[in-house]
C-alpha cells in the first residue's frame, strides 16, 4: 500500500516537473510562430533598428529602435539608483546591523516585495512625477527617470535578499581570519568579504534588472509612452513591455501589428533570457 | 515545481469557473473606454429593473472590445469607431456577423490647463499643434512654453477617430501622425490629470470627463467661423465640430436578453441616461 503512494506520488510530481517544461516550450513555440511572421512584412534589421513607430497606420511603420533604447535607458536608469542602495542595505543587514534592526530591515524589504507593481505606478504618478517636473523645470514629469526611480524600488527587493544570502553563506573562517590579521571592519568588509560574495551579489543585480526589464503596468503609466529615441533621462519614453500592453487589446489577429507585437516579444525573451543565463552563470562560478 | 503544477492547477479551475459563471442570464459588455461610465449607468439601471438579469461592462477600448466580440467573448462591444473592413473580415471568418446600432453621441473636447491663456483655436491650428508643426504656445499668442501633447494610446477609438478627423481632417489619403514625441496615456482619465497638473499640456477626450481643473477649447472649422464651446447644445445642433457617435456592436440582429438590454438603452430611459453621464441623446 506504501508503495503504491509513494509510487504515485513520484509519478504525479514527476509530471509536474515535466508539465512544467513542456509549457515554456510551448510558448517559446508560439511565440516564435506569431512573431517570425512580420519579417515577411519587414526586415529584421528595419525592425530592429527603424526609427517610426506607427503600428496603426496604412501601411504600418515597424521600427522598435525607440522602444528598445527607452526600456534600456530606463533599465540602466533603475540599475543606477538599485545597486549600490541595494547591496550597501544588504552589507548593513548582513554584517553591521544589531539583530532587532536586521528583523525589522528584513521585514520592511519583504513588505516592499509585496506592493504590486500597479500600487507603484500609481503612487509614483501622483506624487513622484510632478516632483521631477519641478525639480527639473520639465514640460512634464513623466520621463524616463521617474521610470527609473520606481523600477528601482522594484529591483531592490530582489537585490537585497540575494545579495544579503550571498554575503551570510561565506565561511565565517574568512572573516574571523580577517580581524584576527588585525583588518578593520570595514577593511574586512571591503576586501575580504564583498570579493568573496562577489559572484552571488552578481547574481542578485542580474535577477534585480531581469525584474526591471520586465516590468510593465508602472512603466506604463509614469514614463509618458512616446516612441521618440531619447536624448536624456528626462525624456519620456516608450518601453518594450507597455507596447505589448497598451496595444496588444487593439491589434486585430493575423494584422501585421498583431505579429510585430510578438516579435517585441521575442525581444523581450531573449533579453530576459541572456540575462537569466548570466545570473546563473554568476551562480554556478561560486559553487 | 510541484508548486508550479499547484499554481497551473488552480489558474485552470479558476478559469473554469468564470467561464461557468456566463450563465444565460448574463450579458458581457466590452469595449471602448470613453463608453465604459455610460455601459456602466445602463447596466445598474438595468439590474434595477429586471433583478436575476446580471450585466458585466470592462473597458479596454473599442479595439478590444471588438476582438472581444469576434472571438465571442463578450455580447456587445461597445466602440466609439466604426469597425473596420479587417474587423468584419475576420469576423466573418469566425462566424461572426457584427451588427452596428448607434446608441449615442460623443463631443470631442480638446483642453489644456485653466492657467493657459489659449482659449481658442481653428481645426488647422489643431492639426498642427497635434503633428508637432506648432510646439511652443508663444506662437499661439501665449505664453513661451513647450507644448505638451497628449493622446490616448493606439487601441482607443478616440485616438483613431482623433487622427482620421483632425490630425488628417477626413482625407483617407493623408500621411499625417501625431508628433513622435506626443505621450500616450492609457486612459482619459490620465490625460484629464495630466492636463490638470501641467499648464503647458493639451490633450483630447470625450466631453464627459470635462471638469473645473481642465479648460475646455472653443473650436472653429475655420478662421472665419464662429469658435464654438463643446457643449451638448452645440453637438445636437452640429456647431461642435469635433463630435462623432458612439456605437455598439452585436453578433447578428440582437436576440433574448441582448436585444432587451439594446431595447433599453435606446429607450427614452435609456437616453436620458446618456445624457446624464454627459453624452448627447441620438433621438432627441
Amino acid at each position: 500500500m506504501r508503495k503504491i503512494k509513494e509510487f504515485i506520488i513520484e509519478k504525479l510530481i514527476l509530471i509536474c516537473g515535466i508539465a512544467s517544461i513542456f509549457f515554456v516550450v510551448l510558448i517559446f513555440l508560439f511565440l516564435l510562430k506569431e512573431g517570425l511572421a512580420v519579417f515577411n512584412i519587414v526586415s529584421p534589421f528595419n525592425f530592429l533598428f527603424g526609427k517610426s513607430w506607427y503600428p496603426i497606420s496604412d501601411p504600418p511603420q515597424l521600427g522598435i529602435l525607440p522602444l528598445i533604447l527607452g526600456s534600456l535607458l530606463v533599465t540602466l536608469g533603475a540599475a543606477i539608483i538599485s545597486i549600490p542602495i541595494g547591496v550597501g542595505c544588504a552589507i548593513y543587514i548582513a554584517e553591521v546591523a544589531p539583530l532587532k534592526i536586521k528583523e525589522i530591515l528584513k521585514a520592511g524589504i519583504e513588505l516592499l516585495a509585496a506592493i504590486p507593481s500597479v500600487v507603484l505606478g500609481f503612487i509614483g504618478m501622483v506624487t513622484l512625477v510632478p516632483i521631477v517636473k519641478n525639480v527639473f523645470h520639465l514640460p512634464t514629469g513623466l520621463t524616463a527617470l521617474s521610470g527609473s526611480i520606481m523600477l528601482a524600488f522594484m529591483a531592490m527587493p530582489t537585490i537585497v535578499s540575494i545579495a544579503e544570502d550571498a554575503l551570510y553563506s561565506i565561511p565565517k573562517t574568512y572573516k574571523e581570519g580577517a580581524l584576527a590579521l588585525g583588518a578593520t571592519h570595514w577593511q574586512t568588509i571591503w576586501r575580504v568579504m564583498l570579493p568573496a560574495a562577489s559572484s552571488g551579489i552578481l547574481a542578485a543585480v542580474m535577477l534585480g534588472i531581469g525584474r526591471v526589464i520586465g516590468e510593465t503596468m508602472a512603466v506604463m503609466m509614469i514614463t509618458g509612452n512616446a516612441a521618440v529615441i531619447p536624448q536624456s533621462i528626462l525624456v519620456p519614453v516608450r518601453t518594450l513591455t507597455a507596447t505589448i500592453a497598451a496595444e496588444m487589446g487593439e491589434a486585430v489577429v493575423g494584422s501585421e501589428h498583431y505579429f510585430a507585437l510578438f516579435a517585441i516579444g521575442i525581444v523581450l525573451f531573449v533579453i530576459s533570457f541572456a540575462i537569466n543565463v548570466t545570473a546563473d552563470l554568476c551562480l554556478h562560478k561560486k559553487q | 515545481m510541484f508548486k508550479k503544477g499547484l499554481f497551473i492547477f488552480t489558474m485552470l479551475m479558476f478559469a473554469v469557473s468564470v467561464f461557468a459563471g456566463q450563465g444565460k442570464n448574463s450579458i458581457q459588455i466590452k469595449g471602448s473606454d470613453t463608453m465604459v461610465n455610460l455601459g456602466q449607468a445602463w447596466a445598474e439601471k438595468y439590474m434595477e429593473k429586471n433583478p436575476g438579469d446580471f450585466v458585466a461592462v470592462t473597458g479596454g477600448g473599442s479595439g478590444t472590445g471588438l476582438s472581444s466580440l469576434i472571438s465571442a467573448s463578450c455580447d456587445i462591444a461597445m466602440s466609439s469607431r466604426n469597425i473596420k473592413d479587417k474587423e468584419i473580415g475576420l469576423a466573418k471568418q469566425k462566424g461572426v456577423n457584427p451588427n452596428e446600432i448607434k446608441v449615442a453621441l460623443d463631443g470631442l473636447a480638446v483642453v489644456v490647463n485653466p492657467a493657459n491663456s489659449v482659449g481658442k483655436l481653428t481645426l488647422d491650428q489643431l492639426a498642427s499643434i497635434f503633428t508637432g508643426k506648432i510646439a511652443n504656445w508663444k506662437e499661439l499668442g501665449g505664453k513661451d512654453e513647450k507644448i505638451v501633447v497628449l493622446s490616448r494610446e493606439v487601441n482607443s477609438g478616440t485616438h483613431v477617430y482623433f487622427k482620421e478627423h483632425v490630425l488628417r481632417k477626413n482625407d483617407p489619403n493623408s500621411k499625417e501622425e501625431f508628433v513622435p514625441s506626443a505621450l500616450m496615456l492609457s486612459s482619459s482619465q490620465a490625460i484629464a490629470d495630466e492636463v490638470a497638473g501641467n499648464s503647458s499640456a493639451i490633450g483630447y477626450y470625450g466631453m464627459g470627463y470635462i471638469s473645473a481643473k481642465q479648460k475646455p477649447v472653443a473650436i472653429a472649422k475655420d478662421e472665419k467661423s464662429e469658435y464654438v464651446e463643446p457643449i451638448i447644445g452645440n453637438v445636437v445642433n452640429g456647431k461642435y465640430p469635433i463630435s462623432r457617435p458612439l456605437l455598439i456592436y452585436t453578433n447578428g440582429v440582437p436576440q433574448g436578453l441582448v436585444k432587451k438590454f439594446v431595447d433599453f438603452a435606446l429607450s427614452k430611459e435609456g437616453q436620458d441616461i446618456v445624457l446624464a453621464t454627459d453624452f448627447v441623446p441620438i433621438n432627441k
